[in-house]
């Protein structure tokens, strides 16, 4: 989300728009997703927060779950978000920056409501985090390790990890299987696999490799390169459960 | 009241937004109240769940709605922790609830497969006929956000296998209950709420 339009890119960068929020919240619901998640990825690097109208339009059009990303950094901004609508608000640099938001907002809406985003870039097998991902110029590493973060935000009471393999981002050569498998041993809250899904074969390998709670997708469903009906009759073909 | 005007019961300034938008989606006549005749006189009363057992039933008590609520004749549909208030209690910090249906709330515990609160989408099986899931099919999926559940009794018309299997929907006479929250539950969801406002 970047203006009021759903933008993609790749590693982060070169964001291209693909369309207009509603209509595709609305081709998404109907076609079968089980849950939206929208980035206003601006939100983070400009210091400001996210623009809040068009989530209670989205939240009239669809009949399922979603989520809510982008400069959230205080309780009263998690609250605008959730009374728009949204069902739960993902927060990644903020929680970086201010790590005792996550128990704020834990406490206040619940566990359930709270999702952690984590950018992580491996350099081999070392995993680091990274914020300000929205901007390129100003995307950065941490100095935290993505499985001390990923141990410390459980601790603090996130109640879902959306887990980001920025080296897989957009380029659509399957997810960070070795990571999210090491990650997914570490979780006691639902993982969420993020980054790399270019065929449908990569969610399977994902959901049977990784053993993730979900896969999030963004430039193949876009793109219109895989129809999420077709993907999810595949992956029941392959005896993985899904909602049909 | 218009005829045909389903009641929300909100005591206490709860977000239902998800709720109504559903509503809205249906064309339905819906007020949004605490006031005691605005509820009596309704078609339908819902009882949207939202925060804890011990705050709704205390905001329920303050507006004088606990006698109100239990002698409804009118379809009623209690939704997620509004189903868990049709109970005679719910172990979430030990509150007394409406008892209109036998039985209790207890808390999930922590599992490594099964993370509390649970969340997500589930199948819900029917092992009971009843009106609100004419037109349904049984193990067809919703959207569930609960920490707390209903063991499974006589008054279950559908059921959940967690950590634990519950109670996901419930029925006794004019009271019924979902743990799911039909209005976030795709299609089925939105068959469900209509079948309701038809009862």
């Amino acid at each position: 989300m970047k203006d009021g339009q759903v933008v993609k890119g790749i590693q982060f960068k070169n964001h291209e728009i693909v369309g207009d929020i509603i209509d595709l919240a609305s081709r998404y619901n109907y076609e079968g997703a089980d849950e939206l998640v929208f980035y206003d990825i601006t939100a983070s690097p400009d210091r400001r927060s996210v623009d809040r109208k068009w989530i209670n339009l989205v939240a009239k059009e669809i009949n399922i779950p979603f989520c809510v990303a982008g400069g959230i950094k205080t309780i009263a901004d998690a609250e605008e978000v959730l009374n728009y609508g949204a069902d739960k608000i993902s927060i990644n640099t903020p929680a970086l920056k201010n790590p005792d938001l996550i128990e704020q907002l834990a406490k206040r809406f619940g566990s359930q409501c709270i999702v952690v985003g984590i950018d992580s870039f491996a350099i081999k097998k070392d995993y680091k985090v990274h914020l300000y991902t929205g901007d390129p110029d100003q995307s950065k590493e941490s100095n935290k390790t993505t499985n001390s973060w990923i141990n410390e935000v459980q601790d603090r009471g996130a109640g879902e990890i959306v887990l980001n393999c920025m080296n897989q981002d957009g380029v659509r050569k399957g997810y960070d299987i070795d990571q999210l498998r090491e990650m997914r041993n570490l979780c006691k809250v639902p993982l969420i696999a993020s980054g790399g899904a270019g065929k449908m074969s990569d969610f399977y390998d994902v959901f049977n490799q990784a053993d993730v709670s979900g896969s999030l997708a963004a430039s193949v469903f876009h793109k219109k390169i895989i129809d999420i009906l077709d993907l999810k009759k595949y992956l029941q073909q392959k005896q993985i459960e899904v909602r049909l | 009241m218009p005829k045909n005007t389903i009641a929300i019961v909100n005591a206490g300034g709860s977000n239902i937004s998800s709720l109504t938008f559903a509503l809205d989606r249906l064309k339905a006549n819906y007020t949004t109240t605490n006031q005691i005749a605005q509820i009596e006189d309704s078609s339908h009363v819902i009882l949207p769940g939202v925060g804890a057992a011990y705050d709704a039933m205390g905001k329920l008590k303050k507006s004088n709605l606990i006698e109100v609520v239990k002698n409804l004749k009118q379809p009623t549909l209690g939704i997620c922790l509004g189903m868990q208030l049709l109970l005679e209690y719910s172990m979430e910090n030990n509150v007394n609830c409406l008892s209109i249906i036998e039985g209790g709330c207890k808390a999930f515990t922590q599992q490594d497969k099964y993370p509390v609160p649970h969340m997500g989408w589930n199948n819900v099986k029917f092992n009971k006929i009843s009106p609100l899931t004419e037109g349904l099919k049984s193990e067809d999926y919703f959207y569930f956000v609960h920490s707390y559940y209903v063991p499974i009794s006589d008054s279950a018309i559908g059921i959940t296998d967690y950590s634990e299997s519950f109670t996901s929907i419930i029925q006794k006479d004019n009271f019924y209950g979902t743990q799911f929250h039909p209005e976030k539950s795709s299609d089925q969801g939105s068959k469900l709420l209509r079948t309701f406002i038809n009862l």
